[in-house]
């Protein structure tokens, strides 16, 4: 028998709840939701980057009309619930829809906490809960105008960063000494409070506020001392309480919230409740686990499991803003029975605090570095006994030993010739020596007297891993990022171990670095592919299931998971016979979309992936090749007519871009490589934002790089001139050689330079001949291997199943549509 | 439930996929480095991507669009994501693979 579930409030509980419903027990209820929001569930919690413009309101969906419709669930949107009659067990809603239930739920979550002060219901003045509560303030925040958020908790200083980001002058009123007083410290308020500050945003604390004010509309906001802020915006984000009117009128037990026991059930039997509305345990919460948890709890019960219970545990906040990392659990009031562990690094903006009763952490506050900010509230949670690694313990689970999450054995283990530093040539036998013989205790003074990573620094994780291994528990090096959630070691050490060890496949890689997971991830892959055929060009089989899509099909995926094409157009000169060799493609194969690119060229946009191969063979025969761009290569390289036909032409641009892009194209690169050459200063070639950009001038060619145009805009650095054009083909690739060998993957020319710095690039490159010499010959040896036309080769076979769909047997042909 | 025959594991690279089509719309079947069959819409909760061109990891694939990761086994997004995907039933007799339709899914058409 089916039971008639009726659910009030559409929020991330009940949307919870539902799926864990659906799975343990499909079927047996016949489901209805009220909610007075017009629309959907959503992910409230990403309202701050809707806000911000980090994602659209599409992209924080849960669940989409058609879930509902797949479920047969009833969503009554807009539908605000005025009535529960307990007796004859209906609902009825504002519209004057009723509806009968077996089992009711209730899950209306919090309504924002309005302070009473006068001018508190000015237009103007929003709270911060919903979509339509962002859109107001999107609406407002096109004038561009002042704003003031009213609270510096979580939501607030969220509001704060979003209305900033969105061009506002915003200016956050808390009434508190510090920001976040119920998460943070003081001194990782403060820490906050200065973070915040240097966005832009003013931050006025122990400010109380005595009134709104304005005449038909906000204008500003009167604090107690008389202070008085304009604003055109008043956000007031200063607390929530359980919504709890419905549930008290139709005389179920009322507390803060709605009173429930440990199985969700309120007072009424039939009747549960869940979400921020909730309280069990005499505990009301506002953060997403709990309730998580609450949901499914609930939906055990409703599935006819009566065994799952809700304990408490406690929740970590962080705060969504992106750039600041805070993180904070449990219980860090001081107390006489309380020890804490503090580490500062005032350079670096890093405050650590533990707190510790009984040799246990009971509390952990972290700012400016998080990452292990897990590990402490799970030693909270299992109740771990610390005294063994206190010594250690704020420095993170890294630095506890243990078997398989010690980065140091790896490093341990290398033999005493392998290079660690890169740029000065130096070996671990070096730097472990010198350690012992001088008594080397500082990172500083290794450098000082062996030169490891004194130049571009990328080896400074290996080095202070050496010093820890020679000195002991003595010294502890700062965390390096790790490249991703699957390993311990960031990109410049993963990238000279596989050098150091030798290390040619990804397995290899995943085995003797002591990956965490078994075949990688998305990130770590594509990455790990890219280094081994940059470091073993010869010997590397390339692993094509680690490339994403385009790398793998050699063309652009669209969104509507169609294809694009686009041929190469040497230095974007063309012909007639190009011109009606594409024109002809894009007839025989109903080619919906044809663009002349940014770059020079023609793109050729929705074909379908099983056409790929064909249009190829047609292209090729041509004489068109891949024009790579969809690859982390080598791009376009754009010209401008130069001698050829300008009056103002120094030298042969074009012809130089076309050698350029004949000598470059195919190589694989740590992301996309774009170059141009401008045959003189007026630069019509736009050389000066690309990765590599050369101006042609009277007496040579002035060599430009770490250019950018897209996510960043900037203008290229000099890197030198040269007289000829051998020469600057010289320098061009040794450059592009070297940051294939450096850099990170993903990571462009211009933030690689940022690191490396433009000096020590211009001295290994252009400065030290011999060492040009050596970066050339390496590119030119790789391209042995890499040259090779990706889509010829497909058309002659290579990768079939790529291109085709598999075959359901039994059914005859089955036509797409 | 009918099985129908749509070849052999050997079709299939591993940490791969390829497409089959079929009435009610694109299905991927997915092989695991340890040449586990797995089945789902090739859907993705998110936007529609096509999750058959994703890369493969573990159990689960990072569709191709806008990067979420979706479990091969749930269908369920992974990580902060939340969005579910249909998984269809696969069967391997020794290496020949097959899919399970519903038959009512079929009168229907
Ligand atoms: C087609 C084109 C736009 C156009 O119609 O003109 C284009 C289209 C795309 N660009 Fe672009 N970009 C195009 C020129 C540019 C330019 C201009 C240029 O190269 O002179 C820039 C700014 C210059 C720069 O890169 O600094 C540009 C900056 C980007 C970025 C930002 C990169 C960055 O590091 O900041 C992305 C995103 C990314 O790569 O992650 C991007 C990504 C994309 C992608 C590949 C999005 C994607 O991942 O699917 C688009 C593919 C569409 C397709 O299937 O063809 N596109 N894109 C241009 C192709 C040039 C070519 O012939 O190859
Ligand atoms: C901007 C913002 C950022 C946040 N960030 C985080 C974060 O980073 N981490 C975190 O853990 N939490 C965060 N939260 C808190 C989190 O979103 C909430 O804890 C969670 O959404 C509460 O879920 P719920 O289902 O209880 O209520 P809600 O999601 O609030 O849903 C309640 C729904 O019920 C409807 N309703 C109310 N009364 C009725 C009625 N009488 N009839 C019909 N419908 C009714 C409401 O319109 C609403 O749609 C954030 C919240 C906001 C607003
Ligand atoms: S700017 Fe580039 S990435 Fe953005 S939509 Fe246009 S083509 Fe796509
Ligand atoms: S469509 Fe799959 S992640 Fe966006």
């Amino acid at each position: 028998m089916t039971e008639k579930l009726v659910i009030v409030g559409n929020g991330m509980a009940p949307g919870r709840m539902l799926e864990h419903l659906l799975e343990a027990a499909p079927g047996h209820h016949d489901i209805t939701i009220f909610n007075a929001e017009s629309r959907v569930n959503y992910d409230r919690i990403m309202l701050s980057p809707v806000l911000s413009g980090e994602k659209s309101f599409e992209e924080i969906v849960i669940h989409g009309d058609g879930w509902y419709e797949r479920h047969g669930i009833a969503l009554w949107k807009g539908h605000r619930i005025i009535a529960i009659d307990r007796d004859a067990r209906t609902v009825t809603s504002d519209h004057g829809v009723s509806e009968r239930f077996d089992r009711l739920v209730i899950a209306t979550g919090s309504v924002p906490f309005i302070i009473p002060v006068p001018g508190n219901d000015l237009p103007g003045v929003l709270t911060y809960r919903d979509l339509d509560d962002v859109n107001a303030m999107l609406l407002a925040a096109q004038a561009r105008a002042k704003a003031v958020v009213i609270g510096g908790g979580l939501l607030g200083l969220e509001a704060a960063a979003g209305l900033n980001e969105r061009g506002m002058d915003v200016t956050v009123l808390h009434v508190m000494p510090t920001l976040m007083e119920r998460q943070l410290d003081p001194a990782a308020g403060h820490l906050l409070q200065a973070a915040i500050a240097a966005r832009g945003i003013k931050v006025i604390t122990k400010a109380n506020t005595k009134a709104i004010i304005g005449n038909g509309k906000v204008e500003g906001v009167e604090l107690a001392d008389g202070t008085i802020i304009p604003a055109s915006l008043v956000v007031m984000a200063v607390g929530i309480r359980p919504n709890v009117a419905l549930a008290k009128e139709a005389g179920l037990t009322v507390n803060r919230g709605i009173v429930v026991d440990d199985r969700m059930v309120t007072s009424d039997p039939s009747i549960l409740a869940l979400g921020e509305c909730a309280e069990v345990g005499g505990r009301v919460y506002g953060l997403v686990a709990p309730l998580y948890e609450m949901a499914r709890v609930a939906a055990a019960g409703l599935a006819g499991d009566g065994s799952r219970a809700f304990v408490h545990s406690d929740t970590p906040t962080k705060l969504k803003v992106t750039g600041i990392d805070l993180y904070s659990v449990g219980d860090f009031a001081d107390g006489d029975d309380r020890e804490e562990i503090v580490l500062r690094d005032a350079s670096a903006g890093v405050y650590k605090r533990v707190i510790l009763q009984d040799n246990r952490v009971i509390g952990t506050v972290l700012f400016g570095e998080t990452a292990d900010g897990a590990w402490f509230n799970d030693l909270t949670r299992r109740k771990t006994d610390i005294s063994e690694m206190r010594d250690t313990l704020i420095f993170g689970q890294s630095f506890q030993g243990g078997a398989k999450q010690d980065p140091l054995a790896a490093v341990a283990a290398l033999p005493d010739d392998a290079e660690i530093c890169g740029c000065n040539g130096v070996c671990k036998g070096k730097i472990t020596g010198t350690i012992t013989a001088k008594g080397l205790t500082s990172l500083d003074e290794v450098r000082a007297h062996t030169k490891a990573s004194a130049s571009c620094g990328s080896c400074t994780g290996l080095v202070e891993q050496l010093m820890k291994v020679t000195l002991g528990d003595a010294y502890n090096p700062a965390a390096v990022q790790p490249m991703c959630p699957c390993t311990h070691f960031g990109h410049d050490d993963v990238r000279r171990l596989i050098r150091a060890k030798g290390l040619k496949t990804i397995p290899a890689v995943m085995q003797v670095l002591e990956w965490k997971t078994s075949c990688g991830c998305a990130k770590c892959r594509p990455a790990l592919n890219y280094y081994l055929v940059a470091d073993w060009p010869d010997e590397y089989a390339d692993d094509y299931q680690s490339r994403f899509v385009n790398e793998r099909v050699h063309a652009n995926i669209q969104k509507d998971g169609t294809y694009s094409v686009v041929p190469r157009m040497w230095g974007g000169m063309t012909s007639a016979k190009e011109l009606r060799a594409i024109a002809d493609v894009v007839d025989k194969f109903a080619i919906p979309a044809v663009k002349v690119t940014g770059g020079q060229r023609i793109d050729m946009l929705g074909i379908r992936k099983e056409d790929l191969p064909a249009v190829w063979a047609d292209l090729g025969e041509a004489g068109f090749v891949s024009g790579h761009a969809y690859a982390k290569g080598l791009r376009t390289v754009k010209t401008c007519v130069g001698t050829d036909w300008c009056r103002f032409g120094t030298q042969d641009s074009t012809g130089l871009g076309i050698r350029i892009e004949k000598f470059m194209w195919g190589s694989w690169t740590p992301a996309k490589v774009k170059m141009a050459v401008s045959g003189c200063p007026r630069n019509c070639a736009e050389a000066t934002c690309k990765d590599v950009g050369i101006i042609c001038v009277d007496s040579g060619y002035e060599i430009h790089f770490a250019g950018a145009a897209g996510l960043d805009i900037k203008g290229t650095e000099v890197l030198g001139q040269v007289r000829s054009e051998d020469e600057a083909i010289e320098v061009i690739v040794a450059l592009v050689q070297m940051y294939r060998e450096q850099a990170r993957y993903l990571e462009r020319i211009y933030k690689w330079a940022k690191r490396v710095g433009v000096a020590e690039i211009r001295r290994q490159v252009l400065d030290d001949v011999e060492r040009r010499a050596r970066y050339f010959d390496a590119f030119v040896f790789s391209q042995r291997f890499a040259q090779v036309d990706p889509w010829s080769e497909r058309v002659s076979g290579k990768d079939k199943h790529e291109f085709r769909p598999l075959e359901l047997a039994g059914l005859g042909a089955v036509v797409e549509s | 439930m009918d099985w129908f025959d749509i070849g052999t594991i050997d079709d299939i690279p591993a940490r791969g996929a390829r497409c089959v089509t079929t009435p009610e719309g694109r299905i991927g079947v997915f092989r695991t480095a340890d040449d586990q069959i797995f089945a789902i819409e090739d859907h993705c909760p998110h936007k529609g991507g096509p999750l058959s061109q994703g890369i493969v990891h573990g159990a689960s694939v990072t569709c191709p669009l806008h990067n979420w990761v979706i479990s091969l086994e749930t269908g369920m997004a992974e990580g902060a994501d939340s969005g579910t995907v249909r998984t269809i039933a696969v069967r391997l007799d020794g290496r020949r693979i097959a899919i399970g339709r519903e038959s009512h899914l079929l009168a229907a058409e």
